[in-house]
């Protein structure tokens, strides 16, 4: 095991499914001769050459279509978003695309793509680069929807999702790239769609992913040392969402917490809270709390950011309302 | 009608086209012809549900330019893609099962009539966003250059569709990474009700080519040997040296924008309609057919009445398919085996 950045285990898994499959392709903005915006593909113009590692021009429409069109023709591309909030001008590609193809051609057409790139609030970006968007994927059936936590994860559900024949949206944390973690020497993949229990807790579950994990382990320390024992869940996978883990939390600890970046209305935790709700409600001891980012554009100014944005805090708080203890 | 002179691109073709592929093509697009009046039909009927866009009075266009493919080439198009299905191969009884919503539908009842695909022979849909698919062209002639294969794309759409960004963008990373696809505008005049002098600054689709440094074509949509002049030069150049070309083909819809739109409405006038269907590309291929000595009257009949007999079969095999089964529903969502998302729609 190596200590890796999140961003560099993102790289191997690039780097390694290049190597394993010819048909594998990276194409973004800035992917090749700069390198990655965010480095992520630092290297691999030199190792695989520009016919593979293909810089574009500022036009995510259109080479999310590329992709999908490629993909039709037969190979894998993994497209990158230099942010997730670019891919709203590509959306009619990916939601009316690459979602729809398979179904609509009646089975003929796999859509074996990669969507991937950082997504959720940063530092000061404001409105336009801030924002989480898994809601809006996840609701669309024909797509996947991957948001890991750590370089483990990030690495091995990537690989995954390489060799997934479906379109894949994948969401790394913007914040995460330079946090680090064990990943394996050895070559491993993780299946997409399988939940994992990033702490072990008996007195309530809290439901987060990607960077909210990181949120939800700090509240659970501080609730520690007042005695209360936190189960924390990471799907990992927003769709297909593996809620057997969660649920067989829920009905050990009685309670859930969900916790999610993006914004309170229509969200990822109103979909898991139904689902909660309705495979378990007769093991509930309190309503199911979320915590999510508050409802508005994201400000710029330091202070109201830091309002938005769900910290360790504000679970702290919900995690204590739903004990009752407050 | 009076004889036509024979233009020079007309001479060209006919001398350099066997005689059997010239008669072939009359016979596609009386099919094609045939086809369409039977969709018509059966939309009324409401056999055909959804939306139903006719390509009557624009045969020359596909025909001819398909015309110029090897079986390996790809076809992509818009949602008035019937006639571009049935040339690309697909089998008439199968599209119009697609047309009824029938499991043996080319695409198993799951995409009507604006999606019709069938991988085998290269037909790519049937896209229903104007200017949704022409990315999609792009990225196929991406993969025949990353494969080093040399099967070229014919992507079709309406003069409407040059105004929207994939339009744009497509065309500047085709020019940039020197891509093997034809970009065809089959210009009818009018994106639904609108002209184009209402909706494009520049009258001459074909000049939007020069802003990315493309080659490009305006061409005679009525004339199918004019069309197959054109595009079979553009097919060289994508196929021998992976260059794309924008070709203008300016036809005319005789019926309305879909089915639910009468033939004329506010927007042109019965009397602009009449006057464009005395241009009527089958009558006027077949002209040139008959003053160069390769085609009677005769003929003419006999493979109108093969196309009215295969048409026909294609309802019988249509009526004769069932309609897809419940257990199909959550087929194909996925490549994997997918189900209901919670417990509740189980």
């Amino acid at each position: 095991m190596a200590l890796v950045t999140y961003r560099d285990a993102l790289n191997q898994a690039l780097r390694e499914e290049l190597r394993r499959d010819p048909a594998v392709f990276l194409m973004g903005e800035e992917v090749g001769v700069y390198q990655g915006a965010y480095k992520v593909s630092k290297g691999l113009l030199q190792e695989f050459g520009p016919q593979r590692i293909v810089d574009t021009p500022i036009t995510e429409e259109g080479f999310s279509g590329v992709g999908v069109g490629a993909a039709m023709a037969g190979l894998r591309p993994i497209i990158e978003m230099m942010t997730w909030n670019f891919s709203l001008v590509a959306i009619d590609q990916i939601v009316n695309g690459a979602a729809k193809l398979l179904y609509m051609s009646g089975g003929q057409f796999k859509i074996p793509i990669v969507f991937r790139g950082p997504g959720g609030a940063a530092h000061q970006l404001a409105a336009q680069h801030s924002q989480s968007l898994e809601a809006w994927y996840a609701s669309v059936p024909g797509l996947k929807v991957v948001a890991p936590s750590t370089p483990y994860d990030a690495k091995g559900l990537l690989k995954s999702a390489i060799r997934d024949d479906d379109p894949v949206i994948f969401m790394e944390g913007e914040t995460l790239y330079g946090s680090k973690g064990e990943v394996p020497d050895e070559e491993y993949t993780i299946p997409i769609g399988v939940t994992d229990v990033k702490r072990q807790g008996t007195d309530v579950t809290v439901v987060a992913w990607s960077k909210m994990v990181t949120v939800a382990l700090k509240a659970a320390e501080t609730l520690a040392a007042d005695g209360i024992s936190c189960e924390v869940i990471d799907p990992r996978t927003i769709r297909p969402l593996d809620d057997g883990p969660i649920l067989e939390s829920v009905r050990k600890t009685n309670r859930c917490v969900i916790l999610e970046e993006g914004w309170p209305y229509a969200g990822v935790g109103a979909q898991i809270a139904y689902q909660v709700q309705q495979a378990a409600f007769g093991d509930l001891d309190a309503p199911i709390a979320r915590v999510t980012g508050l409802d508005v554009p994201m400000p710029y100014a330091k202070n109201l950011e830091h309002m938005v944005m769900p910290t360790p805090a504000r679970l702290v708080a919900a995690v204590r309302e739903v004990l009752y203890l407050d | 009608m009076t004889t036509p002179a024979i233009p020079d691109h007309v001479s060209r073709q006919l001398a350099a086209t066997p005689r059997a592929q010239l008669v072939d093509m009359l016979y596609q697009m009386l099919l094609g012809r045939r086809y369409e009046e039977k969709c018509a039909e059966m939309y009324a009927l409401q056999k055909i549900g959804g939306f139903c866009h006719l390509y009557i009075g624009q045969e020359a266009v596909a025909i001819g330019a398909l015309s110029t493919l090897r079986p390996d080439d790809l076809v992509i198009t818009a949602y008035r893609e019937h006639v571009h299905a049935l040339i690309k191969g697909c089998d008439p009884g199968r599209v119009m099962a697609e047309l009824f919503g029938r499991r043996d539908g080319v695409s198993r009842g799951k995409g009507g009539s604006m999606h019709l695909f069938d991988k085998d022979k290269g037909m790519l849909g049937g896209h229903g966003i104007v200017g949704g698919h022409i990315p999609l062209a792009t990225g196929t002639a991406f993969a025949a250059k990353y494969q080093q294969k040399d099967y070229v794309t014919l992507c079709f759409f309406g003069e409407a569709a040059v105004n929207i960004g994939t339009f744009h963008e497509s065309l500047n990373m085709a020019a940039l990474w020197k891509l093997p696809v034809i970009y065809i505008v089959e210009n009818n005049r009018f994106g639904m009700g609108t002209a184009i002098e209402r909706s494009s600054a520049i009258y001459d689709v074909a000049q939007r080519a020069c802003a990315y440094d493309m080659a490009n074509e305006t061409v005679d949509g009525m004339d199918v040997l004019a069309i197959r002049d054109v595009i079979g030069r553009a097919v060289d150049l994508a196929r021998r040296e992976s260059l794309p070309t924008l070709i203008e083909a300016r036809c005319y819809r005789f019926m309305g924008h879909s089915m639910s739109d009468p033939v004329h409405g506010h927007y042109r006038t019965k009397e602009e309609v009449e006057g464009q269907k005395q241009q009527d590309p089958i009558k006027q291929y077949f002209e040139y057919l008959k003053t160069a000595g390769l085609a009677t009257q005769a003929l003419l009949e006999e493979l109108d009445r093969k196309a009215r007999a295969v048409t026909e079969q294609a309802v019988q095999f249509a009526e004769a398919s069932p309609e897809p089964s419940a257990d199909e529903l959550y087929q194909d969502v996925y490549a994997e085996p997918y189900g209901p998302y919670t417990r509740s729609e189980q």
